[in-house]
């Protein structure tokens, strides 16, 4: 695709979390396996100054969702929202003061704490506090500066467990702890661009050595538009690797979408007034299964036309979803499982005469879609409504929303973009002023660069330049730098997080979740040998698939240690065997001679000790 | 909330006011937002602004600095709201007193306010119109450790007013500091009551999303409605959920934590009832409405002294105090004790003719003065020990009593009299 011609813009809001301790209580940082108490709560959108309600925070509240918070043994009272917060942590304040710096920001005088409205059940006040600490920097990447526009230190917001009906259960392990939240100018104009500064501020971010590492500590909204499209926020991207298919398939979305809008006014259609017909009769005998559910659960089946809609709900020839899966997200809002639209149908066990029929209940003309719901009449009317919003809002184009990102690189509708005025002061807490002396020590201690570290790394650890550079950008430095001061070995220790992580996370496994333990335990037992280099991968495979130690991952992969007189006498064995094929090809025998020996001992012993054995061996033959 | 020194002359010369946009300029560096009110805890040299995306920062101000107002102050009227009547509906009177539960939060400047009409007060919590018909009025708009015996009193007779013109219940939303305080006298003043009376406040305020007011509100609208309960309560939340909220008699009842939401407990008796949802379920025995009329009586006498008596208390301390007040209530330690030396203190201050009543610090059990020496000699010096009363409700009823006689005999017996359920003579397991 041509981005630049497409007007793409992308900007990104990275949340990093330290590991400084929680923002606003003493309580420890770490997760929880199993819970405590539990406490049942409900949030309630409140008015404001003038009446007014915020559109998001009505939306949550249609749900009429009620709240389990699941407390660890280490929970405290501010975070059940049971006492006030305590003064602000002090590291968090200096760490973003330190990475205000890496990014040349101006810091405020005197920060002071928000409270944003969140009534997702995320919070248990129902906000999140913030505080705006600098604006206006930027940092390289390429050639390319990128602006940044702000800096913030926030609270993490509960851990989301399970949503069952009505009920979302979090856990408060994760609640307050400090994020910096790191805002970009909209300057990318590539998906590949965003990766890159991602990549940039995360290895910023890592530097200054007070980050929380691991899945989930570092989280990216993606702020994804295009010309003639509307400003999208896929919002809570966990993988690097993912960020630029996510603005891919936002940029496809929104072409589409403004494909569908062109058909639209082409058709001359208008924005459409609620009209929702029981369609039930027609499908007494019908032979599609979720209809037939619904209608036995004594729900209804309702239906309503979309005028000169035809063709604008499914899939494009090139398999590009349209308004369908649109429609579908905003139905499952008001709590009913998914719809049926006449572009998939017949289909589902819906015969052409039930769709004929059902045209014809409505008016339908040949330009003109519907859409049917099967569920009790309260949720089948409230899914039909949105879904009719919905579609008013296509005539428009693109609207504005927030996205979940899905594992796939796809995302999908979670909610409006929030309004702008749910923040007002957090008065519990001190505003905390910005000391000079306190600015000028950072200044001065200001942690080493991602590229000074790459150059060092290449000295210290004899590594290449782009193993060096790839490291910083991978996220694993700190690891490699422990591990390869620790056991020696850096090639090694860079194949580990170079070659063989990707190789893992291909096969769809999780290498991010080995702790650091884990790979300490192979490099030592490496050294001892109790198997060769080339056993690694596997062995890690069997820790993360069968969730072994490394010792019992060896013992099971009978990659046990050989001694050099087995290997000596495999080499005889096999020499004695291709003796002519040697005789023949002399010293050139070797690659093709090793390659059957490392059948039998792949994994067992080092190459390159089998290669020393081999080659004299034939040597021996031949003189 | 106000800028003083040097940066607020600074304010005043450029004739910046609160909410004006501004521009302030130092240096190379330009803000531009809206002048909020100065945070107490900010320093002198800070003006905090709020930035169009919503943040408020504070940025330093001095001789470099530049003032611009860019322009003034949008004046927004909030809608005025009228309150809806349905003659199938009972009538509730809401009479608001101030506190937590009646504020609300001006979101442009983040201070909190006390709700200025009834009306704004109710239309925070539209459902209660669901359930009755809301007569409302804000009669105080005070913090409640502001509240004087003079307030109970004005409490008591728009409390009375109310059920005496038909009104099913009376709700009082109630800073929570001195809410068994208040519970106690007019558990005292209101006589014959013929509909519930319910004391009801928050822990979190009602700009949060997680406020408790609602809930507690929606819950005593139903108790008045839907019971025939004719006493003085408290209800709040029965725990950290907003599972369920309990009714307390007004005068066994205490604020026993700073911050929950459950921070109110019955002490020495179970709860008078549970709210869960729309179901109303006794606890413990109850006063059922009467037939009326409501009788006032609401004279009270506040020359009266509470004293947490503490090792090192010093005699002296007594004294003065004791020269001072008509009564005194003393939480003394365990079953109701005072050191030697106090005990010469209680035997002047009787003398003098000031009443000395004894309750335990304890709060949990009763007093008793006859077990050890120091109780006997208490009871000898002239002390008069009050069962398990609460020091707080002894406190209250010392002054009523003192109020509705002069006869030092009668106050005596008054005191010892089980009037609204202060005492309970067995104490379950």
């Amino acid at each position: 695709m041509d981005y630049r011609s497409l007007g793409l813009k992308v900007g990104i809001e990275i949340h990093q979390q330290l590991s400084t301790g929680k923002l606003f209580c003493d309580c420890q940082c770490d997760f929880s396996d199993d819970h405590h108490k539990e406490i049942v709560r409900r949030l309630r959108p409140t008015q404001s100054e003038l009446g007014e309600i915020d559109r998001a925070a009505l939306e949550e509240s249609e749900r009429k969702m009620h709240f389990r918070y699941q407390t660890v043994p280490y929970s405290c009272l501010v975070e059940a929202d049971e006492e006030p917060p305590h003064d602000a942590n002090r590291r968090a304040i200096e760490a973003s003061l330190e990475m205000s710096a890496l990014m040349g920001m101006k810091a405020v005088d005197e920060v002071h704490f928000m409270r944003k409205i969140v009534i997702d059940g995320s919070n248990t006040g129902g906000f999140q506090r913030t505080a705006l600490v600098s604006t206006r920097g930027s940092i390289l990447v390429g050639d390319k500066r990128i602006g940044i526009s702000t800096l913030c230190l926030e609270e993490d917001a509960a851990r989301k467990l399970t949503e069952h009906g009505s009920e979302v259960t979090y856990r408060l392990d994760r609640l307050g702890i400090p994020l910096i939240e790191i805002a970009t100018d909209p300057d990318m104009a590539t998906p590949e661009e965003a990766k890159y500064v991602a990549e940039r501020i995360g290895a910023l971010l890592r530097a200054t050595k007070k980050v929380r590492r691991g899945i989930g500590t570092i989280r990216e909204d993606l702020n994804i538009s295009i010309s003639g499209g509307a400003r999208v926020e896929v919002k809570g991207a966990q993988e690097l690797r993912l960020i630029p298919v996510y603005v891919e398939e936002e940029a496809k979305r929104q072409l589409a979408l403004l494909d569908a809008k062109r058909i639209l006014r082409e058709r001359g259609a208008k924005p459409m007034s609620l009209d929702i017909k029981d369609i039930s009769p027609l499908f007494r005998e019908t032979r599609c299964k979720v209809l037939k559910g619904a209608l036995e659960e004594k729900g209804r089946v309702l239906a309503v036309k979309l005028r000169k809609f035809a063709g604008t709900l499914g899939s494009t020839e090139n398999g590009v979803k349209r308004l369908g899966p649109e429609l579908a997200a905003h139905a499952r809002v008001a709590g009913v499982k998914g719809l049926f639209h006449s572009d998939e149908l017949p289909g589902y066990g819906v015969t052409m005469t039930e769709v004929e029929d059902t045209q014809s209940a409505l008016g339908a003309e040949p330009e003109d879609a519907f859409v049917m719901v099967a569920d009790s009449v309260d949720k089948a009317m409230a899914a039909l409504s949105r879904v009719v919003d919905r579609a008013n809002a296509a005539i428009g184009g693109v609207p504005e929303e927030t996205r979940d990102p899905l594992p796939d690189g796809h995302s999908v509708y979670s909610r409006p973009l929030p309004g702008k005025d749910r923040m007002y002061p957090e008065t519990d807490v001190k505003p905390i002023l910005v000391n000079e002396t306190v600015l000028e020590s950072i200044k001065l201690n200001l942690p080493e660069l991602p590229e000074e570290k790459v150059s060092r790394f290449v000295e210290e650890f004899g590594i290449s330049k782009e193993q060096a550079d790839s490291l910083v950008k991978s996220g694993y430095e700190d690891e490699f730098e422990l591990l390869a001061g620790s056991f020696g070995n850096s090639q090694v220790v860079a194949r580990i997080y170079l070659n063989t992580f990707p190789e893992l996370e291909k096969i769809g496994l999780n290498p991010s979740s080995l702790n650091l333990d884990v790979v300490k335990d192979v490099l030592t037992n490496l050294k001892a040998g109790a198997f060769a280099k080339e056993a690694i991968p596997d062995i890690l495979t069997s820790v993360l698939q069968n969730g072994y130690s490394v010792e019992r991952a060896t013992e099971t992969l009978g990659v046990e240690k050989v001694d050099l007189d087995s290997v000596r006498a495999v080499c005889d064995r096999v020499v004695r065997a291709k003796e002519k094929f040697i005789r023949d090809r002399g010293q050139e025998s070797l690659g093709p001679i090793m390659g059957l020996v490392m059948k039998e001992l792949r994994g067992k012993v080092d190459g390159k000790v089998i290669s020393e054995i081999l080659r004299e061996r034939i040597k021996l033959l031949l003189t | 909330m106000k800028y003083s020194g040097f940066v607020g002359e600074m304010l005043e010369r450029a004739k910046a006011e609160l909410g004006d946009v501004i521009e302030a300029r130092r240096g190379g560096e330009v803000y531009v937002g809206i002048l909020m009110p100065h945070h107490d805890f900010s320093s002198e040299s800070i003006i905090t602004l709020k930035l169009p995306n919503g943040y408020n920062i504070g940025i330093r101000a001095d001789e470099k600095s530049r003032i611009k107002v860019v322009s003034k102050r949008e004046e927004r009227e909030r809608k005025k709201q009228v309150l809806p009547y349905d003659p199938a509906k009972k009538d509730i009177a809401v009479i608001s007193t101030g506190g937590t539960i009646a504020s609300y939060v001006d979101y442009r400047t983040g201070a909190v306010h006390p709700a200025i009409s009834a009306e704004d007060l109710v239309f925070s919590v539209p459902e209660l119109l669901d359930l009755a018909n809301v007569r409302a009025k804000v009669l105080y708009s005070i913090l409640s450790e502001n509240m004087k015996v003079t307030h109970w009193q004005g409490l008591a007779r728009a409390v009375a007013e109310e059920l005496n013109s038909g009104a099913v219940g009376v709700i009082v939303p109630h800073g929570t500091d001195t809410m068994g305080f208040t519970s106690a006298a007019l558990a005292f003043m209101l006589r014959n009551l013929t509909g519930p009376v319910i004391c009801v406040g928050a822990q979190r305020s009602s700009d949060r999303p997680s406020s408790d007011a609602i809930m507690n509100l929606l819950a005593a609208t139903r108790l008045c409605v839907e019971s025939d309960l004719g006493e003085v309560v408290v209800l709040m939340h029965g725990e950290s959920s907003d599972s369920y909220t309990l009714a307390h008699r007004g005068t066994k009842v205490r604020k026993m934590h700073s911050s929950r939401r459950d921070a109110f407990k019955s002490v020495n008796s179970e709860p008078i009832a549970k709210v869960e949802g729309p179901q109303i379920e006794f606890l413990s025995e109850h006063a059922s409405r009467s037939k009326g009329p409501v009788e006032l009586k609401d004279k009270i006498d506040g020359r009266a002294s509470m004293l947490h008596f503490y090792p090192g208390f010093e005699a002296d301390h007594f004294d003065l105090i004791a020269n001072h007040v008509k009564g005194m209530v003393v939480a003394g330690t365990g079953l109701g004790h005072v050191s030697e030396e106090i005990l010469g203190s209680v035997s002047r201050a009787v003398d003098k003719g000031v009443y000395v009543y004894v309750t335990t610090q304890c709060l949990y059990g009763a007093v008793n003065l006859n077990v050890y020496s120091t109780g006997r000699d208490m009871v000898t010096a002239g002390a008069v020990p009050l069962g398990d009363m609460l020091p707080e409700t002894a406190y209250v009823k010392l002054m009523w009593a003192m109020g509705q006689t002069n006869d030092p005999e009668e106050v005596r017996k008054l005191m010892l009299t089980n009037i609204a359920g202060e005492f309970t003579t067995r104490r379950f397991v």
